[in-house]
């Protein structure tokens, strides 16, 4: 199962035939708590780089983009109800959407867990 | 950011974990490893303590002093006693405020004054060049300010401070305290029990360290107390008030006394006593949407079901007390009306949202024993 990141904070784990985004932990550590997910709509399709969805803590709002170019098929409704699931487990049951992809050589350009550990010391 | 003024305990606040940000040209602790949701319950439920060390202390005198701040300030200073504190505004010709500000009577020839840290260059310029010559004007900059806040301050702050018990609020003593002279006010800007210790720079950490070491204590950075302040429907100078809005649109009316609501006879009183009798434009409200929660940030367009604007979210967040979004602004007079329905645009959506009280968390002063 691969996983990949971009330099906005984002994970995209692979699934067989969908992908799964949300925020990785130094994210959500940077936010501070978070009050409010607004999820994208399933169905519609996202370029790589794509605002489609914003989280909001306690101190601002922030964009999150999608990492790849495709489209949205589920948000995860459960973040509506428990936004604070992004601070509590960023990597797994705080996901934000799925989606199908248009082109997955995408990934290749994103960054790998060693490559974006570097990249998040760099900004420290 | 080295272009900043640093406080004097900022050692002491890395020591305790803070992370810092520019404010009011200084360094600040935006906050502490609690976080600020985490800070801004604690100060609710136990005590925070906050180092407000950028506010500017000034302290003035001179023979008739009370008159010629009386034609800076709408609030009625004649009638205060010694040690007694008010809320109120320097105003402008226009009727804006150019900052808020608390005063404290010290006696008929001396007033303690504290005002906004990014404010104070300004105000100390106006004031001076308002004020006779036979006025002498002190600025305080070699004072630590910190603040002790929530409702276990003052049996937390009397273990430290006797005088502490049987001060209420808007009052202030001058006093000692580990052979220190300080001077503690029952004040605050969180809407809960508490005070504003004044103390000198080079006394600031052990003062500080002595109130760590309480065990109901932590530390509040600026995030928390932003979040605090808006819950209990305070304003913020730079966001909730500035040049261009008046104390009556400002909803400040109960901070000018009786007295200078009729006889005026302080900058911009013309526009300030017109508006009191008519009615001002527009008002400060408090604004929450009416489902979901969204917060409205600073800045927000507010909008009627024609989509022409009729406000502005001035400051806006979520409140982790009232558990939900929270925020005040400036809407039209005619929509000022609690549960006035209007919309916020956000994100280029228009969302439902309704007018209500500013004071989203009651405030809990302690005005008597």
């Amino acid at each position: 199962m691969t996983v990949k990141y971009t330099r906005e904070h984002e994970w995209i784990r692979m699934d067989i035939d969908s992908a799964t985004v949300g925020i990785t932990f130094y994210a959500q550590e940077q936010l501070g708590d978070v009050v409010f997910v607004e999820l994208p709509e399933v169905d519609t399709s996202a370029d790589q780089g794509a605002e489609v969805a914003v989280v909001e803590s306690v101190k601002a709002a922030s964009d999150i983009y999608a990492p790849v170019t495709g489209t949205i098929i589920k948000s995860n409704k459960e973040l509506s109800e428990r936004p604070e699931l992004v601070n509590e487990d960023p990597e797994n049951d705080g996901w934000f959407f799925k989606m199908h992809l248009s082109d997955p050589s995408e990934l290749d350009d994103l960054l790998d867990e060693a490559d974006y550990q570097a990249f998040i010391q760099e900004e420290l | 950011m080295t272009d900043l003024h640093s406080l004097a305990l900022e050692s002491f606040h890395t020591e305790q974990g803070a992370k810092f940000a520019p404010f009011a040209n200084y360094k600040m602790p935006i906050q502490y490893p609690l976080g600020v949701k985490g800070e801004h319950l604690h100060t609710r439920e136990s005590v925070g303590l906050f180092d407000v060390s950028h506010m500017g202390q000034l302290l003035v005198k001179g023979p008739s002093i009370t008159e010629a701040l009386e034609k800076l300030v709408p609030a009625a200073l004649q009638e205060m006693v010694p040690g007694q504190i008010r809320y109120s505004q320097l105003t402008l010709n226009n009727g804006g405020i150019l900052d808020d500000l608390m005063l404290t009577r010290w006696d008929d020839a001396t007033w303690g004054l504290v005002v906004n840290g990014a404010c104070k260059q300004a105000d100390m310029d106006h004031m001076k060049a308002m004020l006779p010559d036979s006025i002498q004007m002190t600025y305080l900059d070699a004072h630590a300010l910190i603040a002790v806040q929530g409702p276990g301050a003052r049996d937390a702050l009397t273990q430290m401070m006797p005088e502490a018990r049987d001060l209420v609020f808007m009052r202030a003593v001058q006093t000692s305290w580990n052979g220190h002279l300080i001077t503690l006010s029952c004040c605050g800007y969180t809407g809960e029990d508490g005070y504003e210790i004044s103390i000198a720079n080079t006394e600031a950490q052990e003062l500080a360290e002595a109130l760590t070491a309480l065990e109901e204590t932590t530390w509040v950075g600026l995030g928390a107390r932003n979040s605090l302040r808006l819950e209990t429907g305070l304003c913020l100078y730079g966001n909730d008030l500035t040049t261009a809005t008046t104390p009556i649109e400002a909803d400040l009316l109960w901070s000018i006394q009786k007295r200078r609501q009729t006889d005026g006879g302080f900058l911009g009183a013309d526009i300030i006593l017109q508006q009191i009798n008519d009615g001002a434009p527009r008002k400060r409200v408090g604004i929450a949407p009416t489902d979901g929660r969204t917060p409205l940030r600073d800045h927000t367009v507010i909008t009627n079901s024609a989509g022409d604007e009729v406000g502005e979210i001035t400051s806006g967040g979520f409140g982790p007390t009232f558990e939900g979004p929270i925020a005040m602004g400036y809407v039209s007079q005619n929509m000022s009306t609690p549960g006035t329905k209007l919309f916020a645009e956000v994100r280029g959506k228009a969302l439902p949202c309704a007018v209500c009280n500013p004071i989203f968390v009651q405030q809990r002063y302690v005005r008597s024993l």
